[in-house]
């Protein structure tokens, strides 16, 4: 069996959700080749080739990659899947955007975010929020899965030393351009890898209340996330929320602050080693997950909290 | 331009969702289902391009039991025009409902298709994606906003990774829907009483030549390992010295 995973990753370096997803490949056993899909990313398939337990890198370079359009890097992957048993990607918001459209090109029923691998065709994979977790047999013959990155250890990222093969580009589909994008620059760690995190509910009241929060963070060298409340609410942009349908993370520390702890933000965050929450609300949900409970005004308690952490 | 609304029935988000002791499933029995949120999304978002004026006619598609009709019923009650219902008893996954779906637009010619991204039952995250491949579209998912040019092309604002895309589509497309795309209406008592006289279509998948059986077999649901509540500490002193000499992690 021959496995391909889809690196994510951003032209000048590998995203750490690929070794995820590699440790995942390894799990399924095989032959694993790693596919940069990309426009000036020598240096990603670089970095990609020193991943531990992978044996090749396929490098497509091609500035209609430059932005991971679906229609064009599914196109790519539909034609080397036949090569392989398996084809893998973190579920990212680019693996969620392209693979579904490769596997139903390639006729093949895709294997959302999957927690486990039980065999060659047989996977687990949470549902309902979290709620239910199922056990799932594929028929197809081109397994084409996404990963949960949270669920699976991060693979060695040096070690490996695989060869780099270009390969041909696939073309432009030309049904899509990208325009522009508007990314938040923080020097804080990203959201789904850092060690720590540290979120803010409906309880922050606004945006500007996140301040605090973020002076938490940076004496932790934590990440900050939010709940779908305070995204929907506007006081932190999209990119923070975590739960069900937001970032998925599992920190070592997670400190839920004014988050009351609806099923859908629990769904992103219960795999957290440690969870602290800080709510003045003694009934609120989040309380029978966290490890340590504080029942206080968020107001008192942060400030306090900032003071504690510079003794 | 006709625009295309796929709904799907699921167990209400709050519902607290129980795995059957059998593990052959959750339970359903006597539990509340409502439209799928992003779906009541993907409907708003199409009646508001009524309104605007830039769009004719909205079909709303459920797939699915009888029950699946009251579903586009609510769809209805919102603004749509009129509702197609693909009837089966049968357990359909993503690349069967692309493929029911994509009989349906072959029929229908929409120039938009929206969907939700997700549903919350099965989190899949496929759909839209597949059926707009099957259709040879461009695909639009995550969106947070949606503009339609005047020269066949439509900008699309999308929620990723580090924040937000937009990228320009030809029509027709397919688009999925995120949280920020709009806030779904209640639809209004008159408007339910109408959405009664309404018109839905029955179809089956024989009819659209779709054979749907299920390619992933279920071996078995189990409940996820529960997490304990841990203790309530009096200050946060005793948080900081219980994460430094108990935790360890700070």
């Amino acid at each position: 069996m021959s496995i391909l995973v889809l690196a994510e990753h951003d032209n000048a370096s590998l995203k750490s959700a690929t070794l995820h997803a590699v440790t995942a490949a390894q799990k399924i056993g095989g032959d694993i080749h790693i596919l940069v899909a990309g426009a000036g990313a020598q240096a990603a398939a670089d970095a990609a080739a020193k991943v531990a337990g992978v044996s090749k890198v396929l490098l497509a370079d091609d500035a209609i990659y430059g932005h991971a359009l679906a229609e064009n890097v599914a196109k790519l992957i539909v034609g080397l899947a036949p090569n392989y048993s398996h084809v893998l990607s973190a579920a990212t918001v680019n693996g969620k955007n392209i693979l579904p459209r490769a596997a139903a090109l390639l006729d093949v029923q895709q294997i959302s975010e999957i927690s486990a691998v039980e065999s060659a065709d047989t996977f687990v994979r949470p549902t309902y929020a979290g709620n239910a977790l199922t056990t799932v047999q594929s028929s197809d013959k081109i397994k084409l899965i996404t990963v949960r990155a949270t669920a699976f250890d991060a693979v060695a990222e040096t070690g490996g030393s695989a060869a780099v093969e270009k390969i041909a580009s696939a073309g432009d589909a030309g049904l899509s351009k990208f325009l522009g994008q508007e990314v938040q620059k923080t020097e804080r760690p990203e959201l789904t890898s850092a060690r720590i995190v540290v979120s803010g509910g409906r309880g922050m009241q606004s945006g500007d209340n996140f301040k605090m929060l973020e002076e938490v963070a940076d004496k932790l060298g934590a990440a900050v996330g939010a709940s779908r409340a305070a995204v929907d609410a506007g006081f932190v942009p999209n990119d923070y929320q975590v739960g069900q349908t937001g970032k998925i993370v599992a920190p070592e520390l997670y400190v839920a602050v004014g988050i009351s702890g609806a099923i859908q933000h629990l769904a992103g965050m219960k795999d957290s080693k440690v969870i602290v929450a800080i709510n003045k609300d003694e009934d609120a949900p989040i309380f029978q997950v966290a490890d340590y409970g504080l029942v206080a005004d968020l107001f008192t308690a942060v400030p306090e909290l900032v003071k504690e952490l510079n003794k | 331009m006709k625009v295309l609304v796929a709904v799907k029935r699921v167990i209400d988000a709050n519902v607290k969702v129980r795995v059957k002791a059998d593990g052959t499933g959750v339970e359903t029995q006597n539990v509340k289902m409502s439209m799928n949120p992003f779906c009541e999304i993907a409907t708003e978002e199409a009646v508001r391009l009524k309104e605007a004026g830039k769009v004719t006619e909205i079909v709303a598609v459920s797939l699915g039991n009888a029950q699946c009709a009251e579903t586009i019923r609510t769809a209805l009650a919102m603004g749509a025009d009129r509702g197609i219902h693909v009837q089966t008893d049968v357990e359909l996954q993503p690349l069967a409902v692309a493929k029911l779906l994509k009989a349906v637009v072959d029929k229908e010619q929409p120039g938009l298709v929206i969907l939700g991204k997700q549903a919350i039952d099965d989190d899949a995250n496929q759909t839209g994606q597949m059926l707009s491949a099957l259709l040879g579209w461009p695909q639009a998912t995550f969106a947070s906003k949606l503009v339609l040019n005047d020269n066949n092309t439509a900008n699309v604002t999308r929620e990723v990774d580090g924040g937000l895309e937009t990228i320009e589509v030809k029509t027709p497309f397919v688009m999925t829907t995120d949280l920020r795309l709009n806030e779904p209406r209640y639809a209004s008592l008159p408007n339910i009483m109408k959405a009664k006289k309404k018109p839905i279509d029955a179809l089956t998948p024989e009819q659209l030549g779709v054979d749907p059986t299920p390619r992933l077999k279920t071996l078995k649901v189990t409940e996820p390992p529960k997490r304990s509540a841990g203790i309530k500490v009096k200050s946060v002193a005793e948080l900081v010295d219980k994460l430094k000499n108990e935790a360890k992690v700070i």
